[in-house]
């Protein structure tokens, strides 16, 4: 009927390291912000086969939060590097170690 | 009932068309995933996402959360990766980065070694133990109701909280952005009076600077106020007033 839902999962793994990994090795902030992106959307890969797994909506509905919440991150986190842009000209992760503005 | 990778499977034998689709897709996901990271151009780095989001809503598809699909490419493709290809654009860093460049000395071995040591580690783990255990639930997938209708009711149901809570924080991420997106009012440093005193005639001739030194706390208000007094009590043109406003506008940068 349908595929086994450890590939999904499977898949979700991998996403979920490309996305770590691309956090750790890029530099660049807003490559790090799609890179948090593409963990979430592991995650809700993940959510979503347990959801069909399990026969339960709770699943599908959390994939729902999820969303909203990654909306919320995007919105406030790059309204930050835009204001860290017009102090410092840069979305160099590592020219930002100073807390000072 | 075979158990892989942890995964209990109660279903059929997937048909031919399914296993294409998920093949397709899963390829899709990752030859997008792996272009968001290794890509120089953060543009590339946008578009690359945006063919990792619809593999993913193919699998959504193809596991019968239509609504979620649907959610993720409106929401997903048609309004995050637009922000981010906004403010990659308005900053002005869509060219070509150097990648070769690396601040931390054996950071990236050690980040690769870390990421494959966790994902093997996850995938052993899955293999030794079941990811999936429990009953099934109430509201299942399979009642033949259709998928919208099961998260609208379980959204202002179960989840009705949560999802208050949702709207909390959406409003929150909106003001949120406003603020960081405001300019400092001015004057309120030391340094930022020094540049207010030293401006040019035109910034002199604007009566908010002497209010912003003196009340810095009321300083947007006063900025405002003097610039709708200026307007008025000059009753020149328009001209006026624009300008007094411009230089309020700048001692405030």
């Amino acid at each position: 009927m349908s595929i086994n839902p450890a590939w999904y999962l499977s898949l979700s793994v991998v996403l979920f390291a490309i996305g770590a990994l691309g956090v750790l090795v890029r530099r660049n902030v807003l490559i790090m912000f799609m890179c948090v992106e593409l963990m979430l959307n592991a995650a809700n890969l993940a959510f979503v086969s347990f959801a069909r797994q399990l026969h339960d909506i709770g699943g599908q509905v959390l994939v729902f939060f999820v969303l909203v919440v990654a909306a919320a991150e995007v919105v406030v986190g790059l309204g930050i590097v835009v204001a860290i842009f017009r102090r410092r000209a840069s979305t160099n992760a590592d020219d930002l170690h100073l807390m000072k503005g | 009932m075979t158990a892989l990778l942890g995964v209990v499977v109660t279903t059929a034998r997937p048909t031919l068309p399914d296993i294409g689709v998920f093949a397709v897709a899963a390829a899709i996901i990752l030859a997008g995933a792996i272009g968001v990271v290794v890509a120089r151009n953060p543009v590339h780095s946008a578009l690359m996402l945006v063919m990792t989001l619809f593999g993913v809503a193919v699998l959504f598809v193809l596991q019968q959360a239509n609504f979620l699909a649907a959610v993720q490419v409106i929401v997903y493709a048609g309004a995050i990766v637009v922000l981010f290809l906004f403010v990659i654009m308005f900053l002005g860093v869509d060219r070509e980065e150097d990648v070769g460049a690396e601040r931390l000395r054996g950071q990236r071995p050690l980040a690769v070694a870390l990421v494959l040591l966790g994902t093997t580690g996850l995938l052993l783990l899955g293999q030794a133990s079941r990811w999936t255990t429990g009953q099934p639930h109430v509201a299942g997938l399979d009642t033949g109701a259709p998928n919208v209708n099961l998260i609208g009711k379980s959204l202002y149901t179960t989840y009705l909280f949560p999802f208050e809570a949702t709207s909390a924080l959406l409003i929150i991420a909106v003001v949120g952005a406003v603020v960081l997106a405001r300019r400092p009012p001015a004057a309120t440093s030391s340094s930022q009076v020094a540049e207010a005193d030293a401006a040019t005639p035109e910034d002199l001739a604007a009566p908010a600077d002497g209010e912003g030194g003196a009340a810095p706390a009321e300083a947007p208000v006063g900025d405002r106020a003097e610039s709708s007094v200026t307007g008025s009590s000059a009753g020149a043109a328009a001209g006026t007033s624009g300008d007094g406003e411009a230089a309020a506008g700048e001692v405030g940068g």
